[in-house]
C-alpha cells in the first residue's frame, strides 16, 4: 500500500479527527490540572506525537495487544479505550480511576483491550510486549503485539535481548520507536553512538523502516506493512518514528535544552492534527462545520471527565491492602 | 465570571514558589498558549503558560514575590464585557473559598483479626494464647488447613524427581504451561530436572533460552500478562540479579498498579543457597530478598513432598511465585504422598519433628541441618521441635508461635546472611506477639557475614553447621 492509495471513508476520517483532537484535549487539561496541584507526582505529556498512537489505532486488529513507557495517556484513551473520566479519575488519585487510584499517570491498563500499560521503568515494555507476542503465537490467535518506546529507551541493553529472543522465535512483534530527538532533556547524538535508530534491528535480521510520525498517513502506510509481516509469521518488525513532543519530559521539565523558536517552527509547520485536517478537508472526507462539531464533542467529553473526577472520592483507606494477591 | 490564576504546581515537590516576573500586564490581550509569567520552583525557573483567553485584569501578587503558596489567586483575566467592579468581587468571593479542600476520603479503620492459636501436636492452654493481628501486614498468611494424606500410599522419589513430576503433571493437564531456560531442553535441564520433558511436550512447551535473564524474564512476565502460565527456570538464583527489575517491578507490583486488572500467573524457580566450592558469586541464599516483596509468594521447599505439592500450588497459582530449591537436596530421597494431584497449600508450615523444650524454625537445607541437631539433642535429653516453614511469604505466623507457645524457646537456622534475614523477622514477630512466652532470647544460626570464600576450610566455616545448630539450642535451653 503507498500513501497514494490510503482512502479512508468520512467515517474513518471523523473519528481519526476526534481521537486525534481527544488525545490532544485531553492533555491540555492535564497540563491545567498538574498546575492546580490535583495531578500530582509524573505526568509526561503526549502532545505532538499523537499521529503515532492513533494511527496504529486505526490497522489494528481487535486481538491485538499494546504496551508502551509512561508517556501513555493517548495510548491509554486510544488504544485501551478507557473512558477520558475513568483516565481523569486516575490521574487525580480517585477510585473511580481505571487503576482504582493506585497507579497514577504511568500505570495504565486495559486487559479487556489489550492494552498492558504504561511502565514506568524505560526500555523494560520491550520484553514483557515480546511476551504478549510469544502469547499471541502459543494461543494461535493471529494477533500482533505493538511494543512503543521513546528514543530513550533504546539504549536499555534489555531492548536487545527482547529483539534477539523475538527474532530468534519468530514472535508476531511490532517494535516501534518514538523517536522525539529527546531522551529527557538530552539530544539524540550525546545518546547514541549512531543516531540512525533504523538500523538497530538488522543485526537480528529484524527489518526496519523510517516513518514521518507527523503524518498520519505514513504511519498508516508503513505501520500496515510492518503488521502485515508480523502477522503473516515472518517474525518482527521495527520502526523509527520520527516525531516531536511540544511539552517538556515531565511537568518540571524548564526545557533548557531546546530553544523556542525549535518548537514553535514545529508547531506551526509540522502540527499533526493540523496536517491531516488539511488532507481531510481537501479530500472533502471532513467539512469546516463537522470539525468544529469534533471539536465542540472533545471540549465537552474534556470537561467531563475534569468534572468526574474532581467530584469522585478518594480510594477508601482499605484499598491500601487490597489487589497485592489474588 | 472572571478567569482566576493561580500560582501553579510546577514539581512533584512544590509547595511554593517565587514569582520571578510577569511578562504580561494588566490590560494586555492574552491567548492560550501566552506564557504570562516565571515562576521559580524548588527545581528550576519555569514559564508559566495560560490556558485561557481573555484581557490581563489585575495582577494581585507582584514579580519578585517569594514563598507563594500553590493555588494561592496571583491574577485574574476578564473575559468580553468584565470590567474592574467583577474583578473586587470575585476576588472577595475567591478569597473565601481559597482555602484547599480536606480530601474527600474519611480515614477508615484497618479491620483488626483476632486469632486464637490452637495446637494439634501437643497440650497448650491455646485460650491463654490469644493475640491481636492487623491486616497491614500482608505476609502474614491466613491460618489456613492442610489436606489430610495421611492415609495416602506413598513412594520414593528424589526431590530431582519430585520437581520434575509436579512439572510435568502440571503440564499434562494445562497447555498455558510451559518451562523455559537455559539448558532445560536438549542439555535435558543443567541439574537434570527437567530430563525427558523436551521428549515429552515438544520444543514449543520446553524452550531453551539464550543466555539472557533480563530479557527471558520480561518475556515470561509479558507471556503470564497475555494469558499463559510460564515456569521460569534459573540455572541459579544467582542469575536472577540480572532479572530482579522484571521479577519485582514488572511481575509483582502489576496487579496493584492496574487496581485489580492485569494478573500474572507465572512460576520462577531454580537453585538458590550455597553450591559446594563455586564461590561468592554462585553460592548466596536471596530468600529474604524475595520475601521482602509486596505481590510475590515464595515457597522453599526441603523435602521431596514438599518440593512436589509446592511447585504444584506454585504453577496452579494466580499469583508470581518464587520457588527455592537447593542443589545438595535434589538428590535426597523421601516419601511422597501418590494421589493424583498432590499439592500442599502455600503458606502453610509443617511441624517437621514434634517436640517440647526447644523450637527450631528453618527453611530448604536448613531443616536439613535442623533435623540432624535434633537427633543428637535427643542424645542429650532435649525435646526439639522443628518447624519447617515451607513458605516464605506469607508467613505461617501461627504455626511458628504456637510452637514458641509451647516450647519458650527459639532458634532460626537459615543459610543467608543474618542481616535483615528471615531469621531477623521471625525474631521481631516473636517480640511483637509472643515476648511473654520466651524463657530466653531467640538465637539465630546464619551464614556467616561474608561473600562465600572457595578454599575449602573457609567455605565449611561461613555454612551453618550441625555443631552451630546444637550450640545455639543449648544457649537458649541455658546448657
Amino acid at each position: 500500500m503507498s500513501k497514494a492509495n490510503i482512502k479512508f471513508t468520512k467515517i474513518e476520517a471523523e473519528r481519526i479527527y476526534y481521537e486525534m483532537l481527544l488525545a490532544r484535549k485531553f492533555e491540555e487539561k492535564c497540563a491545567a490540572l498538574y498546575a492546580e496541584g490535583k495531578i500530582a507526582g509524573f505526568c509526561h505529556l503526549y502532545i505532538g506525537q499523537e499521529a503515532v498512537a492513533i494511527g496504529f489505532n486505526h490497522i489494528k486488529l481487535p486481538q491485538d495487544t499494546h504496551i508502551t513507557s509512561y508517556r501513555c495517556h493517548a495510548h491509554a484513551l486510544i488504544q485501551g479505550k478507557i473512558p477520558a473520566k475513568n483516565l481523569m479519575a486516575e490521574l487525580t488519585g480517585r477510585a473511580t480511576g481505571c487503576s482504582k487510584g493506585k497507579g497514577g499517570s504511568m500505570h495504565i491498563y486495559s486487559k479487556e483491550n489489550g492494552f498492558f500499560g504504561g511502565n514506568g521503568i524505560v526500555g523494560a515494555q520491550i520484553p514483557l510486549g515480546a511476551g504478549l507476542a510469544f502469547a499471541h503465537k502459543h494461543k494461535k490467535d493471529n494477533g500482533v503485539s505493538f511494543s512503543y518506546m521513546g528514543d530513550g529507551a533504546l539504549p536499555q541493553g534489555q531492548v536487545y535481548e527482547a529483539f534477539n529472543l523475538a527474532s530468534l522465535w519468530k514472535l508476531p512483534a511490532v517494535f516501534i520507536v518514538e523517536n522525539n530527538e529527546y531522551s529527557m532533556g538530552t539530544p539524540l547524538n550525546k545518546t547514541h553512538a549512531n543516531t540512525n535508530l533504523v538500523v538497530r534491528g538488522e543485526p537480528f535480521g529484524i527489518p526496519g523502516e523510517v516513518v514521518d510520525g507527523m503524518d498520519i498517513l505514513d504511519v498508516i502506510e508503513k505501520g500496515t506493512r510492518a503488521v502485515e509481516h508480523a502477522r503473516s509469521g515472518k517474525g518482527p518488525y521495527f520502526l523509527e518514528v520520527k516525531t516531536y513532543r511540544y511539552r517538556g519530559h515531565s511537568m518540571s521539565d524548564p526545557q533548557k535544552y531546546r530553544t523556542k523558536d525549535e518548537v514553535e517552527n514545529i508547531r506551526q509547520n509540522k502540527d499533526p492534527i493540523d496536517h491531516f485536517a488539511t488532507y481531510a478537508l481537501s479530500n472533502k472526507l471532513l467539512t469546516e462545520e463537522i470539525m468544529k462539531e469534533i471539536s465542540n464533542r472533545v471540549k465537552i467529553e474534556v470537561r467531563e471527565s475534569e468534572e468526574f473526577a474532581l467530584d469522585s472520592k478518594e480510594p477508601d483507606i482499605s484499598e491500601t491492602y487490597t489487589d497485592i494477591i489474588l | 465570571m472572571p478567569i482566576k490564576i493561580i500560582m501553579p504546581s510546577l514539581s512533584p515537590t512544590m509547595s511554593d514558589g517565587k514569582i520571578g516576573k510577569w511578562l504580561k500586564k494588566e490590560g494586555d490581550t492574552i491567548k492560550a498558549g501566552d506564557i504570562l509569567a516565571e515562576i521559580e520552583t524548588d527545581k528550576a525557573t519555569m514559564e508559566y503558560e495560560s490556558t485561557e483567553e481573555g484581557i490581563l485584569g489585575k495582577i494581585l501578587v507582584p514579580s519578585g514575590t517569594e514563598g507563594v503558596l500553590v493555588n494561592s489567586l496571583i491574577a485574574v483575566i476578564l473575559e468580553d464585557g468584565e470590567t474592574e467592579a467583577d474583578i473586587q468581587s470575585f476576588v472577595s468571593k475567591f478569597a473565601s473559598n481559597s482555602v484547599v479542600e480536606p480530601s474527600s476520603s474519611t480515614e477508615s479503620v484497618v479491620p483488626v483479626q483476632s486469632i486464637s492459636v490452637s495446637n494439634n501436636n501437643a497440650p497448650v492452654d491455646s485460650s491463654s494464647f490469644n493475640f491481636e493481628i492487623d491486616n497491614e501486614r500482608t505476609y502474614y498468611s491466613q491460618n489456613m488447613e492442610e489436606p489430610d494424606y495421611s492415609q495416602a500410599p506413598l513412594k520414593t522419589l528424589t526431590v530431582r524427581e519430585a520437581l520434575n513430576e509436579a512439572m510435568c503433571e502440571e503440564m499434562e493437564k494445562d497447555t498455558d504451561v510451559f518451562l523455559m531456560g537455559e539448558e532445560v531442553a536438549d542439555y535435558q535441564g543443567a541439574y537434570k530436572v527437567s530430563q525427558g520433558m523436551l521428549q515429552k511436550f515438544g520444543k514449543d512447551r520446553v524452550r531453551d533460552t539464550p543466555i539472557t535473564e533480563y530479557g527471558f524474564t520480561g518475556l515470561a512476565v509479558g507471556a503470564a500478562m497475555g494469558g499463559l502460565k510460564p515456569i521460569v527456570e534459573y540455572m541459579t538464583f544467582n542469575f536472577s540479579l540480572q532479572a530482579l527489575d522484571h521479577i519485582i517491578n514488572s511481575s509483582a507490583k502489576t496487579l496493584y498498579m492496574s487496581g485489580g486488572d492485569v494478573t500474572n500467573s507465572i512460576v520462577f524457580r531454580g537453585i538458590n543457597g550455597g553450591g559446594s566450592r563455586v564461590a561468592a558469586q554462585h553460592s548466596q541464599c536471596l530468600a529474604s530478598w524475595y520475601a521482602h516483596v509486596p505481590g510475590l509468594k515464595v515457597v522453599a521447599p526441603y523435602s521431596a513432598s514438599d518440593a512436589k505439592g509446592l511447585l504444584k500450588s506454585a504453577i496452579q497459582d494466580p499469583n508470581p511465585v518464587v520457588v527455592l530449591e537447593h542443589e545438595v537436596l535434589y538428590g535426597k530421597s523421601f516419601e511422597v504422598p501418590d494421589v493424583t494431584n498432590y499439592v500442599l497449600p502455600i503458606g502453610k508450615a509443617k511441624i517437621e519433628k514434634a517436640g517440647t523444650d526447644v523450637t527450631i524454625v528453618s527453611f530448604s537445607l536448613g531443616v536439613y541441618w535442623s533435623m540432624l541437631a535434633a537427633e543428637e539433642l535427643e542424645k542429650e535429653g532435649i525435646s526439639v521441635e522443628v518447624v519447617n516453614l515451607r513458605t516464605l511469604r506469607p508467613l505461617d505466623i501461627h504455626t511458628i508461635l504456637t510452637s514458641v507457645a509451647k516450647t519458650n524457646r527459639l532458634v532460626t537456622v537459615e543459610e543467608g546472611w543474618a542481616y535483615s534475614g528471615i531469621g531477623s523477622e521471625i525474631a521481631s514477630i516473636v517480640m511483637e506477639h509472643a515476648f511473654d512466652y520466651l524463657d530466653a532470647p531467640l538465637v539465630r544460626v546464619c551464614g556467616k557475614d561474608v561473600p562465600m570464600p572457595y578454599a575449602a576450610n573457609l567455605e565449611k566455616h561461613t555454612f551453618p553447621s550441625v555443631e552451630d545448630v546444637c550450640k545455639a539450642v543449648k544457649k537458649v535451653c541455658y546448657k
